[in-house]
């Protein structure tokens, strides 16, 4: 009857298996009889063959985005992008102005690179994002200022999935001359992007969000108006110098392959995940004092990032062991830490530890949503059985009014 | 993170889960922590004239190792002597349920739990 493979996977936006086309095309460009050559090699078979099969993926990538694939410049993935995007503007432009702008949710490839020009001298504003995780256009540019360089918000947040408007904010930018890098490690094959109507300067690109491989992405780096970035690795001259480095032609592949297929199969997926997530959700909301975190109505299909309160966020892991999901506190110090997102979006501490982040892909099943539904709300209500504070809840008492020994 | 068979056993199978009503003169409750700290610990005694524990009952939000060291508690203080349950140290209910050094914390947490307990079983009788 039941065909359920345990753990089940349901940590999507933390990575996707590889789909098993971009696998197989992979495989095709590693042994001597394969693809091998260094797409570099100008002088002999090898290195031209592994060159075509770059470019090809190039416009894979390109095509996707809507950009020129020249535009494309291929990194590790989004970490170094973001640094790459953040860091190459502020060098670049450091004479014009010192001023950038953020956002207290990006990811931290986004706030430790910001973090870093700030020992450096560069000054910073975290916006703060409404209480559905938002950031507006509006905010942005209240925010701007004439020496402000650059803006660097996220498209999809990895979190709680909720979708900035970039192309509004693209507007406010252009129109006060400021740069726009946006990180979309999050939404390719989720959320269209097109960047002839996007004014976008710089993107953040990675592969294996999107069913394909680890430790390769890209940086959209556009060309008219043309952009200007300091490379922060240095060598052969690679990608037009912005990025040295021998490309990994089986990686480049991958990710070619794995964009292709989101280009063709986005709707598709998107129908089949939304469908699945409206069915979690359905089965998870009718329990007592369970929260969405951030929009429901902006927010990619395949996530759900959901509290229960009065249940922990560690135990309510360990309860449910045979599903691989994300908590939002991460309980690996004695200090436990709740999520900064969840926090600037206004969450009590409490409610943050009590978060669960589900995310749906490709390969997930009705049979797997299901048997997760049923895992949850066992999980919920026998550690709700557990809880003093569940207790005092019932009981009528308020919580907030309550003097705790805090230790 | 991996736990140790102790903490699980503890965990999937909690001894002593419940509540006592708290106006019983004979009943000592201790309540540690903090919901912002991501653990709050409830433990309760029921202790007879000749101030032994006869019997105990905890509620505990918290991680598994939180968990486990309330529910290990409550096994160890039963039938113990008020002087007697006063002496039981974080160090041993760590050691018996292996807890990492991420994790001293949660039997920290336990023994303060039993002190309160006592201490408030204490304040009730010299009211009364
Ligand atoms: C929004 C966002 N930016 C950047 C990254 C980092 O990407 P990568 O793992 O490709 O370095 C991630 C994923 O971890 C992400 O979700």
């Amino acid at each position: 009857m039941s065909d359920l493979k345990f753990p089940i996977y349901l940590d999507y936006s933390s990575t996707s298996p590889c789909d098993p086309r971009v696998a197989a095309k992979m495989a095709e460009c590693l042994t001597l009889e394969a693809n091998f050559g260094n797409p570099a090699s100008r002088s002999h078979f090898f290195g031209w063959k592994a060159e075509e099969a770059v470019e090809t993926a190039r416009r894979e990538v390109a095509s996707l985005l809507n950009c020129d694939p020249r535009e494309v410049v291929w990194t590790s993935g989004a970490t170094e992008s973001d640094n790459l995007a953040i860091k190459g503007v502020a060098h670049f432009h450091s004479k014009k102005g010192k001023h950038i702008i953020t956002s207290m949710i990006e990811h931290k490839a986004v706030l430790d690179s910001c973090r870093q020009l700030e020992r450096e001298g560069f000054e910073l504003t975290y916006l703060e994002p409404s209480d559905t995780g938002v950031i507006t256009a509006d905010a942005v540019e209240k925010a701007i200022r004439p020496d402000t360089i650059l803006v660097s918000l996220m498209h999809v947040n990895n979190e709680i999935g909720v979708i900035n408007d970039i192309e509004s904010i693209g507007k406010v930018t252009r129109e006060n001359k400021v740069l726009f890098h946006v990180d979309a490690a999050q939404s390719t094959g989720k959320v269209v992007i097109d960047l002839e109507t996007m004014q976008v300067d710089l993107m953040s690109l990675t592969a294996h969000k999107t069913y394909g491989p680890k430790g390769i992405g890209a940086l959209f780096v556009r060309r008219k108006p043309r952009v200007r970035i300091v490379p922060q690795i240095h060598g052969g001259g690679h990608e037009r110098g912005m990025r040295s480095g021998t490309l990994p032609t089986h990686q480049i592949v991958g990710m070619g392959e794995a964009f292709r297929l989101a280009h063709e199969e986005m709707e598709a997926d998107n129908r089949r995940i939304l469908s699945l997530r409206t069915r979690l959700l359905s089965g998870l909301e009718d329990m007592e004092e369970v929260y969405v975190n951030g929009a429901l109505d902006a927010r990619v299909a395949a996530n759900l990032n959901i509290s229960f309160n009065f249940v922990e966020g560690e135990s309510l892991m360990m309860a449910l062991r045979d599903l691989a999901v994300s908590s939002g506190s991460a309980c690996t110090s004695a200090s436990l830490e709740p999520s900064y997102v969840l926090r600037a979006i206004g969450r009590n501490d409490e409610l943050a530890h009590s978060s669960l982040r589900i995310t749906i892909g490709r390969f997930t099943t009705e049979e797997e949503i299901d048997y997760a539904v049923g895992k949850i709300r066992e999980a919920v209500g026998k550690l709700r059985e557990l809880s003093p504070l569940w207790d005092m809840y019932k009981d009528g008492v308020d919580l907030d009014q309550v003097q705790w020994a805090a230790h | 993170m991996a736990y140790s068979d102790k903490v699980l056993d503890h965990y999937e199978n909690p001894r002593n889960v419940g509540k006592f009503d708290d106006s019983d003169q004979s009943v000592g409750t201790g309540m540690v922590g903090a919901p912002a700290c991501g653990d709050v610990m409830r433990l309760q005694i029921k202790v007879s004239d000749a101030g032994i524990i006869e019997d105990a009952k905890f509620k505990t939000y918290g991680c598994g190792s939180a968990i486990a060291s309330s529910s290990l508690l409550t096994e160890w203080v039963k039938g113990r002597s008020l002087d007697e349950a006063k002496e039981i140290k974080n160090a041993d209910i760590a050691e018996e349920l292996a807890l990492p050094p991420v994790k001293i914390h949660c039997s920290v947490l336990a023994e303060d739990a039993i002190k309160a307990a006592i201490a408030d079983i204490k304040a009730k009788r010299e009211a009364s």
